[in-house]
């Protein structure tokens, strides 16, 4: 009896969670596929139509921009985020004294709340009392600044309020990985005089391979989910043009009554997320059977 | 048996025999007028409820123009507990409908007379099929313009009365160093501005034709290019720094003089009255350029219930909602004008008033329509659709033409 129980015990302890992981996350996107496929409005229906909230979804301007902003401001967002971190870990990494707090500041932005951050940023982007209106009360009558009230160069500002607050984090990955570089290689390639430049492109930065992966990864999913952000930003503005899958997908669920037409754009999200994740999943098992 | 639970069950007796003799009316109420003036309009129904009786509930849920209501509701009504009344409008109150959860009101709306009392467009909103299932609380007029009276005699402009008026006003304005129009870009508020565009435009039957009847020869017509050709106007008329402005803080420049006009439904007056303005002297009010009335009603729809007791409380709420002392008392907090014509208007304003008359000779001229911007005319997916459009092409330099062509995509799309 005892046996069994001993047995059986890390499973009976990991079925509760199992379950709950089945419902509300398969389970549910089970369900959402299923309303996708039906004419819901404001209840969700299930008698099955077809694929045309699909049709729908790819037939809506909006949509397009969505889509669009999202691969922009993704881009953007990963890659900047990246270099910006990486250099700042290899700054930091020269072992100088102040290290723990200049650590801290960099680190700071993650600890607050992305609405935080937008609205901080939209006070700081807004012409008129922002970073235009100080460098013209300088004196430099014909500065311009206004992306964030400009329709085509509203989503770059998202950007750089992404990128403030993310980067740090990724310095924070970044200097771990660095640290975790075996230092009698570097000492060894020190002793035959290579150049440091030539040590870190050569030597530290490809063994951090899994690193960079993990911080594209976590990179990845903050830019799809990405909501909050936008919303305290520019609330989708001007007009939609900053809008994202996932504040469309608000608009239709919660201001629209148009349930189905959400569920639909929330699908083509989580592919998005799939074509990501998936091929990681696979090389990191693969590696693991090897 | 103890002392303690013989009383226990001469109270449960007694309660029980209470309720069997007698419903006392439960109201459950679901609305989101939380803001200042709001909620003290709505305690005044709360009060006048338990004054008759009643017992209210109040669950008030705040958020997103009611959005965060509409969710609340749809939760409740997935799980079969429907509050007793919620605040609803427009073409929702027939969609809930189509799902088969309003409560019929038909016996309180017919003692009550209120197809004598309510304009016929707006009794329309309030019944699903042939029965009544809503109460309207009040109407908001959404076609004003409001105008700093300093400013318009500093440089000797009347009130317009056409778009083409109020086009040389605002070049003037714009050459004296005034903004002419004071506007958030915010959708909903780039929509309200087109609506009364299309009806200064197009007039009352083109109005009705393109954003309520969304007949596609009037959506691409070339009237309607006209109506996108004077947004694209009014957008040179507007300071660079409008992105996302709240339409309140737009209405604060009309005060401070920074600007000169807003368009803006009448919930702006309020504004102006709790900054101590004066109606007539220091601020004008009147209809935006061409004729019409575009309303929007706030109401009450009532969902089915079970018991006695919410049953009674519900027609207890939509015989004080449309009775006269409270259509009277609340529009003069909320600043909107009573939904029944027979309600006397002393006391409120000579803009109310100008509203009230022009929504009696609007109704009976056939002008008086309900506005899309406010989700009185059209469901949600297709207003949306809209204004999605409208947003795009103020925001950017998108042409009138494709503009045109982008409506009539749209409409056809979210249908």
């Amino acid at each position: 009896m005892v046996e069994w129980f001993e047995r059986h015990l890390p499973k009976m302890v990991l079925a509760p969670s199992f379950v709950a992981i089945m419902v509300f996350v398969y389970g549910f996107i089970g369900w959402t596929a299923w309303v996708s496929l039906t004419r819901s409005r404001l209840l969700p229906k299930y008698e099955i139509e077809g694929f045309f909230q699909y049709g729908r979804l790819f037939d809506t301007p909006r949509w397009d921009t969505a889509m669009n902003n999202l691969f922009i401001f993704g881009l953007l967002f990963i890659g900047i985020s990246m270099l910006l971190g990486l250099l700042i870990a290899i700054l930091l990494d020269q072992k100088i004294r102040t290290e723990g707090v200049l650590r801290t500041i960099y680190l700071y932005p993650m600890a607050l709340s992305l609405i935080v951050t937008g609205t901080a940023w939209k006070w700081i982007l807004n012409p008129g009392l922002g970073v235009e209106s100080v460098v013209r009360g300088w004196g430099f009558e014909s500065f311009k600044f206004d992306w964030l009230v400009n329709p085509d160069l509203a989503i770059y500002t998202v950007v750089i309020a992404g990128v403030w607050q993310a980067s740090g984090f990724v310095m924070a990955l970044f200097l771990a990985g660095l640290r975790s570089v075996d230092e009698e290689i570097i000492k060894a390639a020190q002793v035959d005089g290579i150049p440091t430049t030539r040590i870190y492109s050569a030597i530290i930065i490809p063994s951090m391979a899994p690193i960079f992966l993990s911080a594209f990864i976590v990179l990845a999913h903050l830019a799809i989910k990405s909501f909050d952000l936008v919303i305290a930003l520019t609330g989708g503005g001007p007009g939609y043009a900053t809008d994202l899958p996932a504040t469309y997908m608000y608009a239709m669920a919660f201001s629209r009554g148009d349930i189905g037409q959400a569920a639909s754009s929330a699908m083509i999200m989580m592919m998005v997320v799939f074509a990501i994740v998936v091929p990681y999943l696979y090389s990191e098992l693969r590696a693991k059977n090897d | 048996m103890t002392i303690r639970s013989a009383f226990a069950v001469a109270l449960a007796t007694t309660t029980l025999a209470g309720t069997v003799a007698f419903a006392e009316p439960q109201a459950e109420v679901l609305h989101y007028w939380t803001s200042g003036g709001e909620a003290k309009s709505v305690a005044v129904l709360q009060e006048e409820f338990s004054a008759n009786g009643g017992t209210w509930t109040d669950m008030p849920v705040a958020g997103g123009g009611g959005d965060a209501a509409m969710t609340a509701l749809r939760a409740r009504v997935l799980s079969g507990n429907a509050p007793t009344a919620v605040q609803l409008k427009g073409p929702a109150i027939q969609e809930w409908y189509e799902e088969g959860v309003l409560a019929d009101i038909s016996a309180v709306a017919e003692a009550e007379g209120w197809a004598n009392v309510l304009p016929a467009s707006i009794a329309k909103h309030m019944k699903c099929d042939d029965t009544w299932c809503a109460a309207p609380v009040n109407v908001h007029r959404v076609d004003w313009i409001w105008a700093n009276a300093d400013v318009l005699s500093a440089n000797g402009i009347a009130m317009p009365t056409t778009w083409a008026e109020f086009n040389a006003a605002a070049d003037k304005l714009q050459a004296a160093g005034i903004t002419p129009l004071a506007h958030g870009g915010q959708a909903w508020q780039d929509a309200t501005v087109f609506e009364t565009v299309v009806l200064g435009i197009g007039g009352a039957d083109f109005y009705q034709k393109a954003l309520v009847d969304l007949d596609e020869a009037a959506l691409t017509s070339d009237t309607m290019v006209q109506a996108f050709d004077q947004m694209r106007k009014l957008r040179g008329y507007v300071d660079d720094n409008f992105s996302g402005r709240d339409w309140n803080l737009a209405t604060a420049m009309v005060m401070n003089g920074e600007a000169a006009f807003q368009i803006m439904g009448d919930w702006a007056k309020g504004e102006f009255t709790a900054a101590g303005k004066v109606p007539g002297k220091d601020f004008l009010c009147a209809s935006t350029p061409g004729a019409g009335f575009l309303y929007n009603v706030d109401s009450f729809a009532m969902f089915n219930v079970d018991g006695d007791d919410k049953k009674a409380g519900q027609m207890l709420l939509a015989k004080l909602v449309v009775g006269q002392n409270f259509q009277k008392v609340f529009n003069l907090n909320k600043g909107s004008i009573p939904a029944r014509t027979d309600v006397s208007l002393d006391e409120f304003d000579d803009c109310a008033r100008l509203s009230s008359a022009d929504m009696t000779a609007s109704s009976e001229g056939g002008s008086l329509l309900p506005s899309y911007a406010h989700g009185m005319a059209l469901r949600g997916a297709q207003a949306g659709a809209i204004t999605d459009v409208v947003t795009a092409h103020f925001n950017s330099d998108m042409s009138s033409a494709d503009a045109v062509a982008q409506l009539a995509a749209a409409v056809k799309n979210s249908q």
